[in-house]
């Protein structure tokens, strides 16, 4: 893959950013009673999913989390199937069945979000397993967040990969709280060392710099689809919101001062927004022209789904048995 | 017409299985099979043996000791255009691996709006009385037979064993089958070639019309060897073997229970809550008013299987209480 140049970086902006206001749209949906269940957003993260889904093909494969609207939107998801899925909608990626926790996209090798921490480590190394035995060079990427790393699953496939040198990339978005309780209250050790015992390569950098995610994630792409195996990402990130929509009152277990410093200081839009507006890559009409566009994409998306049809009943027993 | 009736060679149910496996194999080249000791070992009942020198290691795979790890790999690879067979070496490990069984594989087509397909094979077995205590003697079938996407196949002759194989590796979805590792030697009739076994479709193991004994997978002998007692007193029971718990042949149990007026279910797993309980209230549901007496369950007991050999044959059914129960329900009903 040749290094990015100013239009791509160009495009991961505006990818970064079509995230943070999809997420911000969800926050509006949800506050106001028109969209039903769980929202888990992943605003301050968006670096991590659009730096590494931009060094992927369309046919790599990538697996999510209950976190992962900017794991799909990043690797190719549109916005209105993305809002029609969020509210129910039979024209959603899933007809509806799925919602946010579970967006699948085969089209774009989205394997699936999980709603079981670390579900879908399995699913991502067997991806990769299967990339292997069919002979093809599609690499699959693992998104899973620091809280996984408490599943025995996530060793036993780790083990596997390296046993078997598999095209995984295996991507730990550390945003320091496992749903309520910091990181550190629940996991010992150094993180990066559980991925090297098993002789699997690591790299640790900041969550916020997309250019340096995406040189990370490029490289182990690269090595991946040359058949030498899995690596592990450790990026430090940072969950502005709640561990869901509803969690407003977070004092108990996070201070103020902390929030205000990663969204002032650390935030990835406006450090990347800044970085390329120094380097003459971005200058103000650009800015604003990409703002324009994707504030457009998502206001016909939310259109879109919320004037969407509901699925009829009898999709309720269909789907069980392919 | 009972298999044992079909003209061909006598193979072993370990026979059968493997050689499944093996024409699947050859006939595509997706599946593949992994599993803790499959390859050189060809498993602790060396029902894989010769496996490995046939297909190679790239599909025949040993894995380390990881039963959610390997399941869900094999999910991944099911996911993305292959056909892995996992192999969980007893079914009371299917417990480690429920998560990627119950809450990921029966799961993805659904969740993904039909877009994404599972076709996994878990090869498992089931089946007490082999003096191996606690945790490697449970009949699981019931836990997975619970979880909507699911099928679930339970194989009691050589017969059953290749054509349902074969069946559960070209299906789309998971498929969880069971074999009863205490009937890996017994030999059937097995015709030479190709042929697959329809899953939801029950097989009249023995015709009868004084009453029905639905029988599952080890219990299908034991309900033979009772109707066998029974005909010399003159009570003639129809055996049938719904050969897979998910689909249910419905169909055929019902119009069996109209017709003899009695049944008694007999399954290895527990008893409560489990697959008799669920057999037993589908007819019930069916043939109601065609019933002389009650549909009687009979699972194993309900207790943690015992190590001691006199404790543990008491937790199974047997010919002689099937029989015994079979001669109260006929007495009652005349």
């Amino acid at each position: 893959m040749t290094a990015p140049n100013g239009q791509a970086w160009l495009d991961m902006y505006a990818s970064m950013l079509r995230i943070r206001l999809f997420e911000e749209q969800v926050n509006d949906l949800y506050t106001s009673a028109r969209m039903p269940g769980l929202a888990h957003l992943y605003i301050g993260e968006e670096a991590v999913a659009v730096g590494v889904c931009a060094a992927l093909r369309d046919d790599d494969y990538i697996t999510s989390t209950h976190r992962g609207h900017g794991h799909c939107l990043a690797k190719g998801a549109s916005v209105d199937r993305m809002f029609a899925e969020l509210l129910g909608k039979e024209a959603g990626y899933c007809k509806g069945k799925g919602g946010s926790m579970h967006i699948a996209d085969q089209q774009k090798g989205n394997l699936g979000a999980n709603a079981i921490v670390a579900g879908s480590v399995g699913i991502a190394t067997g991806a990769a397993l299967s990339a292997k035995k069919r002979g093809t060079d599609q690499v699959a990427v693992c998104f899973f967040g620091e809280g996984a790393l408490g599943q025995g699953l996530m060793y036993e496939c780790m083990n596997m990969a390296s046993l078997w040198k598999l095209p995984v990339v295996y991507v730990c978005e550390n945003n320091l709280y496992n749903e309520y309780t910091h990181y550190l209250e629940t996991t010992a050790g150094d993180i990066s060392q559980r991925a090297a015992s098993f002789g699997i390569p690591t790299h640790e950098s900041d969550g916020q710099d997309v250019r340096g995610v995406h040189a990370a994630a490029a490289e182990a792409v690269r090595r991946a689809r040359a058949g030498e195996g899995p690596s592990f990402l450790l990026f430090r990130t940072y969950r502005q919101k709640g561990h869901h929509v509803g969690d407003i009152d977070r004092a108990y277990y996070r201070s103020k001062e902390e929030e205000r410093k990663w969204a002032e200081e650390r935030d990835p839009l406006k450090v990347f927004g800044e970085a390329l507006v120094a380097e003459g890559v971005f200058d103000a009409v650009a800015f604003e022209r990409v703002e324009e566009e994707v504030r457009t994409q998502i206001a016909e998306g939310v259109k879109f789904a919320l004037e969407a049809p509901y699925p009829q009943p009898e999709e309720v027993a269909m789907d069980v048995y392919a | 017409m009972p298999e044992q009736a079909v003209a061909g060679r006598q193979l072993t149910m370990a026979e059968a299985v493997r050689e499944a496996i093996a024409e699947e194999m050859r006939r595509d080249p997706t599946v593949f099979l992994m599993g803790e000791d499959v390859a050189e070992a060809g498993t602790p009942f060396k029902v894989l043996k010769g496996l490995l020198e046939e297909f190679g290691p790239e599909r025949i795979m040993d894995t380390p000791i990881s039963e959610p790890g390997f399941t869900g790999i094999g999910l991944g690879a099911a996911m993305t255009g292959m056909r892995p067979v996992v192999d969980i070496m007893f079914g009371d490990f299917l417990f480690l691996a429920l998560d990627q069984i119950a809450n990921q594989a029966a799961k993805v087509h659904y969740m993904s709006g039909g877009t994404l397909k599972a076709p996994i094979v878990i090869r498992t077995t089931l089946g007490a009385t082999r003096r191996s205590a606690a945790q490697h003697s449970q009949s699981l079938h019931a836990i997975v037979s619970h979880i909507p996407g699911l099928k679930v196949a339970l194989p009691s002759t050589p017969y059953d064993a290749k054509g349902l194989m074969k069946t559960a590796i070209r299906d789309d979805n998971p498929v969880v089958i069971f074999e009863d590792k205490m009937m890996y030697t017994v030999k059937g009739s097995v015709p030479d070639g190709d042929y697959t076994i329809p899953f939801g479709q029950a097989d009249v193991k023995r015709s009868g019309d004084d009453i029905t004994l639905v029988a599952t997978s080890s219990m299908v002998f034991v309900a033979l060897a009772a109707a066998e007692m029974l005909a010399k007193e003159g009570i003639s029971a129809e055996v049938i073997d719904p050969r897979t718990t998910v689909p249910l042949d419905v169909r055929t149990l019902v119009d069996s229970a109209i017709k003899t007026g009695r049944a008694i279910v007999i399954d290895e797993g527990y008893q409560s809550y489990g697959v008799t309980a669920e057999i037993a209230s589908v007819i019930t549901e069916g043939a109601f008013y065609n019933l002389d007496a009650p549909v009687r369950r009979m699972g194993a007991m309900d207790v943690p299987i015992p190590f001691s050999p006199a404790l543990e044959d008491l937790t199974v059914p047997t010919a002689d209480r099937v029989a015994g129960l079979a001669r109260e329900l006929c007495r009652k009903g005349n």
